[in-house]
């Protein structure tokens, strides 16, 4: 049987604009994942303090304010801190090309820019079941 | 293994949250770990709050938490959320009215989906509460939406329940017929800011005059407005108030043994039907007694009957 | 309405006989046709509208109630609309200089966007403004970043609107305070707060207060604005960011409206009377896809709110009737996928406003879907008004659609939906209640999700996206805001906060306080006096926050 992927869906920073990280928590619940949301308003300290409680697969942000260069990187780094590097980031929202080689090689594993399909989400999380079944 | 055991009695936060996950993924780990874990567990209180979708459950969770923080004491809640039964997937939201807390290394939220745990959702709980409990945490509290059984379940391995009710819901009235005021210890009345909250309370007290016995504390019932901080300190006040009267009239050592007496009985019928699963092809066999029923009109008592003993037997053999 | 039977008659007739011959050769594209929110599209509408009598109560003439025709008699005959471009990022000085640029374009009105942290009432210096200094939109810390915004540009001259709700108080005092310096005087101001709390809590996520206070607030806004800033519009009753946020069009004005009915009821609660703040409501409208179904969404907003305004609330004045509405043209609807194609969506979505008679516009820009909009998408927005009001001829006649029979139809579908849930909200208690519950939050929710289901299994096209798709290379020549801002408006405040007068802010604040705890008195003035010595929008609102109390999210999922 397949373990059941846990997935936290957080929004960092200030921006009030939830409709696409909802979509997303709701969508992955409907494909079968167990989805933690945390609200709007999040700090990357708090994000990696749920993340590591709720011992998630996977941690997905969702920010529209254009704040993901210090924000991102941020919830990474805290995670490598607290020897929780095992858990995967990816990340969403209004980010330009540009930004996506540095945020890359800070550890985010993925970007979703908006128009992105919920199954493409889907496609990267089953990709990534085997770096986290352990 | 040893070394996760010392790292959860330290009460390091990845470990722990680590052996919950052992536990709900029901690992080979687990039973080895909860058995050493056992000898520093017992030291808790464990409260379960219930009540219906929305009554503010996890609201007064959020305000008890800072309450109960703010006489030092570490607290622990297991906020349970339904999976659904058509996707296999669940959203596990109660945690975000907690959220405030995160930062706080006395205080930790996990939030559990029923599942298709082996053993229930219950089972699963009461090992998440071992897990808590080893690693120190003062108050351990879960929390559960009050509809069916299984959360009924859930909820009563706490020591003292706190059921929440909430004026305007029509189905209140109902909620006490249907017994559910039986588990009750305290009892919420919140979102006082509500009309009708007095009159439900005066029903409440009502319905609780016949359930008391003459020699205990009546249950205490408290209106809370859990969105406007109040009520909370004497949600507090009365909670202790009553552990104390379980404490010392004995009721909570009795309430624990019979846990424990319910635990055993969980553990060796899961065990047996983990046997029966591993062991003995159940599925196919009850393929063909059905078979046996539909076909050849066979009845179905008497034909389990005949077939007991040899499954019995043959589980034996292997 | 009944269509005469005559009519009727003739229809199934057709049905019968020439449709029928049609339909059995080339069935149509789809079993079913509906408007963008899910109303059923009729194949061909009939009159609605028979007699005179329906005509004088269902639209009546322009500037006469019902004002389903337009609020003013010659509509852009006599003027066009504001045109309004939202703007402001990084510091007071670059967005300055956007703001003259934009004047010297032709743009008419000025329209302020604020960063996070000042929207939610952090100074720049705020642990958590991490990453959100000038991004959203400029900072303002104190009355000095608000001298430096208006610096050149005459207080008198334009009408200012300030995108800000739960410190609306704040940025209104600070106005008022550079209007002071510049030797106008407060009746001669001109412009809008937005000051629209209750979207914030359903939709756009800036609160800060809970309801009460936060109530509070806008109607001691309201009630010194009667007395002492009398041309201000003192609120913008938000149904954009509900439509963002994923609702239909019914719902955008159902809880627009609600929204609206909510500070009127609390506004008479405080004891003001309705003729002294009411003509000064605004309201917010998105404009969407759909175009005819917006333009029906428009007038049918408009039909209900004076019908309201006047069984209600028992208006007498028309002003006080009126629905005055600003619109924005639905950033939610623009793609990063061929962003050239944007142009055309504002164009469509440009003239559902201009024929729903808006009063204001703000045309989105192509790349807003990537970043911050470059000067020259700005002004390529800015010329999609232009060119729709002195080119198009749409604009020489009032209300071009009226008596369209589906424009007409679909006004009617969308009030009938809206009274449904009028009616559903006040049995739950009023639209605070309706919020705290997450009845409101429920219902977006689930338009959006089945929205974005639709776009994701490809039965709602998005041109670009889910169909007529190219391989693209990354945009280039993107406008981003520099790291480096937070520093520098750090530093700014750090010496702002050195060079006041201590004492005094302490005292201004104390002040503050005081008024905050007895809840007769008008917040307004002292926080005029304190913004007056440069005490920080963070300081006040840490006040605030410690008298309110803070508001917590109520999720729905
Ligand atoms: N008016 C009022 N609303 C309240 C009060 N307490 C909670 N609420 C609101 O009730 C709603 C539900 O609160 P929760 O705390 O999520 O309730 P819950 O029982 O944990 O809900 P579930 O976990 O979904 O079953 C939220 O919108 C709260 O803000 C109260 O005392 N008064
Ligand atoms: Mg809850």
């Amino acid at each position: 049987m397949n373990k059941k992927l846990r997935i936290l869906i957080a929004k960092p920073g200030l921006d009030g604009h939830d409709r696409g990280a909802k979509y997303v928590a709701r969508a992955l619940k409907d494909a079968g994942y167990e989805v933690i949301y945390t609200g709007i308003r999040q700090s990357p300290e708090a994000i990696a303090q749920t993340a590591i409680q709720e011992d998630v697969d996977f941690v997905g942000l969702s920010l529209l304010s254009g704040a993901h260069n210090e924000l991102f990187p941020r919830v990474v780094q805290l995670l490598r801190e607290k020897q929780a590097s095992d858990i995967i980031v990816f990340g969403g929202g209004v980010i330009p090309e540009s930004d996506m080689p540095f945020l890359k090689e800070q550890g985010i594993a993925a970007i979703f820019t908006p128009g992105t399909s919920i199954a493409a989400i889907i496609e990267f999380i089953e990709a990534n079941r085997p770096r986290v079944s352990h | 293994m040893k070394d996760l055991t010392q790292q959860i009695l330290n009460g390091d936060i990845r470990s722990i949250a680590r052996a919950i996950s052992i536990v709900e993924n029901n690992a080979p780990l687990k039973e080895p770990l909860l058995d050493e874990l056992y000898p520093f567990c017992g030291k808790a209180m464990i409260w379960g709050i219930t009540g219906a979708p929305g009554a503010g459950k996890s609201t007064l969770l959020d305000r008890i938490i800072a309450a109960e923080r703010e006489q030092q004491r570490r607290v622990a809640v297991i906020a349970v959320d339904p999976t659904s039964p058509f996707t296999g997937g669940a959203i596990l939201g109660d945690r975000l009215r907690m959220q405030r807390h995160a930062l706080d290394s006395g205080v930790f939220i996990r939030s559990m989906a029923s599942r298709g745990y082996l053993g229930g959702i219950a089972g699963a709980t009461r090992d998440v509460i071992k897990v808590f409990d080893a690693a120190g945490y003062d108050l351990i509290i879960i929390e559960t939406i009050g509809v069916g059984q299984s959360e009924v379940e859930v909820v009563s391995l706490a020591d003292m329940i706190l059921l929440v009710l909430v004026p305007g819901l029509g189905d209140e009235i109902q909620a006490l017929k249907a017994g559910i005021m039986e588990i009750g210890d305290i009892f919420i009345i919140n979102k006082k800011d509500r009309e009708g909250a007095v009159k439900l309370k005066t029903e409440v007290e009502y319905v609780l005059r016949f359930k008391n016995e003459s020699s205990a504390p009546p249950n205490p019932v408290i209106m809370t407005a859990a969105t406007l901080n109040e009520g909370i300190a004497e949600v507090i006040a009365a909670a202790e108030q009553y552990f104390q009267y379980l404490t010392d009239s004995g009721q909570l050592e009795q309430r624990r043994r019979q846990r424990l007496r319910q635990e055993f009985y969980d553990i060796v019928l899961t065990k047996i039907q983990q046997v029966v699963e591993n062991h003995y092809n159940l599925t196919q066999k009850v393929e063909r007694l059905v078979e046996l029923v539909v076909e050849h009109h066979e009845k179905p008592y008497a034909l389990i009957e005949k077939h007991l003993n040899s499954i019995l037997k043959e589980i034996e053999q292997r | 309405m009944p269509k005469s039977t005559e009519l009727i008659k003739k229809q199934q007739q057709w049905e019968n006989s020439t449709l029928k011959k049609v339909l059995d050769r080339n069935p149509e594209r789809k079993a079913e046709f509906t408007t963008g929110s899910w109303l059923p599209a009729e194949r061909v509408a009939l009159p609605r509208i028979t007699t005179d009598e329906e005509y004088l109560n269902k639209l009546g003439f322009p500037g006469e109630y019902p004002f389903t025709r337009g609020v003013q008699a010659t509509m852009y005959r006599g003027r066009f609309w504001t045109m309004r471009q939202y703007a402001g990022f990084g510091t007071a000085e670059e967005s300055n200089s956007r703001y003259k640029y934009l004047l010297s374009q032709g743009q008419t009105g000025l329209s302020i966007a604020f960063d996070l942290p000042t929207q939610i009432g952090y100074d720049s210096d705020d642990a958590r403004s991490l990453g959100e200094v000038g991004k959203v939109g400029v900072a303002i810390d104190t009355l000095k970043d608000m001298e430096i915004l208006f610096d050149g540009i005459p207080l008198d001259k334009v009408s200012t609107s300030m995108t800000i709700n739960a410190p609306a108080a704040i940025l209104l005092a600070m106005y008022l305070a550079v209007a002071e310096k510049q030797g106008v005087s407060k009746g001669q101001l001109n412009g809008t707060i937005q000051n629209d709390i209750l979207k914030e809590y359903i939709a756009r996520g800036t609160y800060i207060f809970p309801p009460k206070p936060s109530l509070r607030l806008i109607t001691n806004i309201f009630e010194y604005c009667s007395r002492e800033v009398p041309k201000w519009n003192t609120i913008s009753i938000s149904g954009y960011h509900i439509r963002e946020a994923g609702s239909t069009a019914i719902q955008e004005v159902a809880f627009t409206l609600a929204d609206g009915i909510a500070y009127v009821q609390a506004a008479l609660n405080a004891g003001l009377d309705l003729d002294s703040f009411a003509d000064r409501l605004s309201f917010f409208f998105n404009a969407h896809n759909d175009l005819l179904e917006e333009v029906a969404k428009f007038r049918a907003a408009r039909r209900m709110w004076a019908k309201i305004m006047k069984e209600k609330f028992g208006a007498t004045n028309p002003k006080t009737m009126m629905l005055r509405f600003h619109t924005q043209t639905a950033g939610s609807t623009l793609t990063a996928q061929q962003p050239d194609n944007n142009i055309v969506r504002v164009t469509i979505q440009t003239l559902a406003a201009v024929f729903g008679g808006t009063q204001s516009l703000h045309t989105n820009s192509r790349d807003e879907a990537l970043a911050l909009p470059s000067e020259e998408s700005v002004r390529i927005a800015l010329r999609t008004q232009q060119i729709v009001a002195y080119e198009s001829g749409v604009t020489n006649t009032v209300d071009p659609l009226a008596g369209s029979y589906y424009v007409e139809d679909l006004t009617d579908k969308i009030e009938a939906g809206v009274w449904q849930y009028l009616e559903q909200i006040e049995k739950l208690g009023g639209m605070v209640a309706a919020i705290e519950t997450g009845f409101i939050q429920k219902e977006i929710q689930e338009a959006a999700y089945r929205y974005q289901q639709e776009i994701e299994n490809g039965q709602r096209i998005v041109v670009g996206v889910n169909q007529f798709v190219i391989p693209e290379e990354p945009p280039s020549h993107l406008l981003k805001v520099d790291a480096e801002l937070q520093r520098i408006q750090i530093a700014k405040l750090a010496k702002v906060k050195s060079e006041r007068n201590q004492e005094a802010v302490k005292q201004k604040l104390a002040a503050i306080r005081q008024a905050a705890l007895s809840p007769d008195q008008n917040l307004m003035p002292p926080i005029l006096d304190a913004v007056r010595e440069y005490a920080t929008l963070g300081e006040i609102c840490n006040v605030l926050r410690d008298v309110f109390g803070e508001y917590q999210e109520s999720i729905v999922l």
